[in-house]
């Protein structure tokens, strides 16, 4: 079995959950003998100026400290495109503006530095959407030399680029959804992504929902069918750095730890609020946010407003190391999502041993059972939780112990077997 | 001879309200859910099974006895809020074919943490039961039917109860049957009755389970079961929930029309009767000593106490609870008294218990919490708020005393009788 996977760069290059899931996913479907065409939108292919390059699974994973032989039988292509996970219109006119500034700088520099693909400003003509379906004529080009079963699309951006390798070659298409504009945007959602959403799922011979949550909001906001819904949870990697040593830091104050993008999916003002009443009763306690995103600025200043502005620490965007150590350092993750549809995050922390407190707005929250839960909105009760595990030793080791032991059984291994068997029963069908 | 002796449990606690560390009131408890819980489970359960047995007493002319062990806590909820309920309690009590058991009044865990306050418990409850149904218990069962040596030792020191009731595990009988009375190690007087719990399950647990291969159970089948034992043992411990009849069990799965016709299948043989647990442990020399040195209970399939001292949540509220007993107790404040003991139901630990909880397989039974760690972080916050007023009453206590120059005298005067004021049900002084 063959599977044409529309798919995101792997971690740590990316932020959030959406890269991690591809890796996690193809790496376990691998694993259980699927063949993969793994296509990805890359800013800086090796040769920026081919536009479309078969890769090695070598140089796919390279320098990413993920080992190449963890794949068998995996095919890499990477397309030039300045498409990346969480890219919304905004950013994206953002990102046109930051290339256009370099440009003019470049070609002023008496060097001529070198200038690749992102910070080409010509490469990013037109807006989003055109950059989506030109995304998607690149893909069709690959799907006409390229022999599989089956299509499977990550998110919107690439539900085009499904639609148009199906139409080529009449192989049914399956659409993952990590996400809705719902999730990321709440009521204000954009129609035009919302559109390719929807178009995406309703074309969709199979749609496959990271959680009930997720699939609900598929089933009443796009008009999808409940039996067309698979519910695939998600699993975690294995990473045994991550579960080790407590930190013998010497600590004079509790650490309350937000990671995450600081948008409005994310619920940062609520984690703020909970935190202004956390302090009305424990005083040597901070809440460090590590993270970026559009409500950055916005967070920060309302960190101030409360007046808790030397309580809230913001380290910006963290990786690899920096994660474990804020991770060694933290007494408790807090998730307050406004809508989360999975919510990875959580069990990395709690494979790191830091016990969870989470939104119930999450997917996660369906299945995980070891972790602290509140509605996002209700921050008496967060603050309420987070002072009791601040304060009672024997409630943060019930939840470490019950929560890692938990985590163990979330395997990409799983959600793999299910999207198999996901595709076994579409191909029997067609 | 097979003797059938049923032993009934029957409790339920005071629930706690939702509490958070911001709150400051004393209403810790739900009165509204509790009022509700109990009106409930007095007209699925309580009321019919009471009605029910009155008649089958009467139709068998004192041959069919039954056995009930009833908590304090509950007895004041009936009184609040199904009186209906105790007076077919006192009904049954006036038959004369009705035993109560002796226990601790608040269902409480304190034999595991504090002697002198689980044998006030006891007299609390001995007390209560004297006054509201005219007989003293002779029979103990612990909560849980927790139960060690050091249990047996304790209750015998006391005099007042002539035997114990507790689990038959297998991993204290061995080869040994539950169907005899025995008798603790070292004892001299007391007796022990164990729960046969292979029979006692058959009803309250696998009654209406459609995949028991047994299933459906009728009576004259159940009777079959109980005659096989003539020959190979006295007594047939029958130890349950009451709420299994109508609650556990509904009333749809026929509960109460296969306990109609028990006390005719098992009376059809002439070697059988129905006792109650004095009456069984009269009847019978005990043939065995039993040395529990581990401590046991009924509860799930080990049989042991972790269902409440499982994990670490457990172990701190517990031990937090009753590391406030002397302060508590220098407060004489009844209202605060009555909240400390009101707060060492077991069930409150029972909900904080994290066992099969990732399966999903939480302890279900009205249980207020979504999950084990809600029940621990209500209950401390709850605990947090009665050390709080535990210190304000102390230092009130301590000023008023100050202001009085020879007050020392006064203070010391007053003995540990705290309990006199609290034993009454409301409305039975």
């Amino acid at each position: 079995m063959k599977t044409f996977m529309l798919g995101w760069e792997f971690p740590p290059f990316i932020s959030g959950g959406l890269g991690t899931a591809c890796y996690g996913l193809s790496k376990a479907l691998d694993q259980l003998g699927v063949k993969i065409t793994f296509v990805l939108p890359k800013a800086n292919p090796a040769h920026h100026a081919e536009h479309l390059k078969m890769i090695s699974a070598k140089d796919a994973v390279q320098s990413n400290g993920i080992k190449t032989s963890m794949f068998k039988d995996v095919k890499f292509y990477t397309i030039a495109s300045p498409l990346r996970p969480y890219t919304s219109p905004d950013t994206y006119e953002q990102q046109v503006t930051n290339a256009a500034l370099l440009k003019g700088k470049n070609a002023a520099g008496p060097s001529g530095q070198h200038s690749d693909f992102l910070n080409n400003a010509d490469n990013y003509s037109g807006d989003l959407y055109t950059q989506v379906n030109r995304y998607a004529e690149k893909v069709a080009q690959i799907a006409v030399t390229e022999d599989f079963d089956i299509i499977h699309a990550h998110d919107w951006m690439t539900y085009p680029a499904g639609i148009a390798a199906a139409g080529i070659s009449c192989k049914p298409l399956v659409v993952q959804v990590h996400a809705t504009e719902f999730d990321r945007s709440g009521e204000h959602i954009n129609q035009s992504i919302y559109d390719i959403e929807r178009q995406g799922m309703h074309f969709a011979s199979k749609v496959i929902a990271v959680s009930n949550f997720t699939k609900n909001i598929i089933v009443e906001r796009y008009g999808i069918q409940p039996e067309k819904v698979e519910v695939v949870y998600n699993g975690v990697e294995r990473d045994n750095n991550y579960c080790c040593t407590q930190s013998s830091l010497e600590k004079t104050d509790k650490i309350v730890l937000f990671l995450g993008r600081i948008t409005m999916q994310k619920g940062p003002e609520y984690f703020l609020a909970a935190a202004k009443k956390v302090l009305e009763v424990i005083k040597n306690v901070k809440f460090i946010m590590a993270g970026n995103g559009d409500m950055m600025n916005r967070t920060i200043e309302l960190a101030a407003r409360l007046g808790i502005g030397s309580k809230v620490l913001f380290t910006g965007f963290l990786r690899g190391e920096d994660v474990r150590k804020a991770y060694q350092m933290a007494d408790l993750y807090v998730m307050p999502s406004v809508s989360e549809p999975f919510g990875i995050a959580p069990l990395e922390a709690l494979q790191s041993n830091v016990p969870v407190l989470i939104s119930k707005q999450s997917g996660i929250a369906e299945v995980l059972a070891n972790a602290l839960k509140v509605d996002f909105w209700d921050i008496r009760e967060m603050a309420d939780k987070i002072v009791a595990v601040l304060r009672h030793p024997s409630l943060q080791q019930t939840l470490k112990k019950n929560g890692s032991s938990e985590v163990v059984k979330f395997r990409w291994e799983d959600s793999a077997a299910k999207i198999k068997k996901i595709y076994e029963q579409l191909l029997v069908s067609v | 001879m097979a003797s059938v002796c049923f032993y009934f449990q029957v409790h339920q606690p005071f629930r706690l309200g939702h509490y958070t560390i911001f709150d400051s009131h004393n209403n810790y408890f739900d009165d509204s859910r509790n009022a509700q819980i109990c009106r409930k489970v007095a007209e699925k359960c309580y009321l019919p099974s009471n009605l029910l047995f009155l008649d089958l007493i009467k139709k068998y002319h004192g041959r069919f006895k039954i056995s009930y062990s009833i908590t304090g806590v509950l007895l004041e909820q009936l009184q609040l809020y199904a009186p209906r309920v105790l007076e077919t309690f006192q009904e049954l009590a006036d038959t004369g074919c009705v035993e109560f058991l002796g226990e601790t009044y608040h269902h409480s865990l304190s034999f595991l943490y504090s002697h002198e306050e689980f044998i006030r418990q006891i007299k609390a409850h001995t007390r209560t039961i004297q006054k509201l149904f005219g007989q003293r218990p002779r029979i103990f069962r612990n909560t849980e039917l927790i139960y060690n040596n050091n249990l047996a030792e304790l209750i015998e020191k006391l005099g007042t109860f002539d035997g114990i009731i507790t689990e038959g595990a297998d991993h204290i009988l061995g080869y040994r049957s539950p169907n005899f009375v025995y008798r603790p190690v070292n004892s001299k007087r007391l007796k022990l009755l164990l729960k046969n719990y292979r029979l006692s399950d058959d009803i309250a647990f696998r009654f209406s389970n459609r995949s028991w291969s047994q299933w459906p159970l009728k009576a004259d089948k159940f009777a079959s079961w109980v005659n096989a034992i003539n020959g190979c043992g006295f007594v047939v411990n029958l130890f349950m929930d009451y709420e299994t009849f109508g609650e556990h069990q509904w009333e749809s799965t026929g509960i109460f029309d296969f306990m109609r016709h028990l006390p005719h299948e098992i009376l059809k043989h002439p070697d059988n009767d129905f006792k109650t647990p004095s009456e069984a442990i009269n009847s019978y020399d005990a043939v065995d000593e039993i040395d529990i040195p581990y401590t046991i209970s009924w509860a799930d399939i080990e049989r042991d106490i972790s269902a409440w001292r499982g994990n670490p949540m457990q172990e701190n509220a517990l031990a937090e609870l009753y590391g406030f007993e002397k302060k508590v107790m220098k407060t004489h404040d009844p209202e605060i008294i009555a909240h400390w003991r009101k707060l060492q139901t077991s069930d409150h630990f029972y909900y904080m218990c994290t066992k099969y909880f990732s399966d999903g397989d939480v302890h279900k039974y009205f249980n207020p919490y979504e999950s084990p760690y809600d029940s621990y972080i209500n209950f401390m916050n709850v605990l947090d708020n009665l050390n709080y007023r535990c210190s304000q009453s102390l230092s009130q206590r301590n000023r008023k005393a100050s202001a009085r120059s020879c007050k020392k005298a006064i203070l010391n005067q007053k003995q540990n009788n705290e309990y006199s004021d609290l034993l009454c049900v409301p409305g039975m002084s």
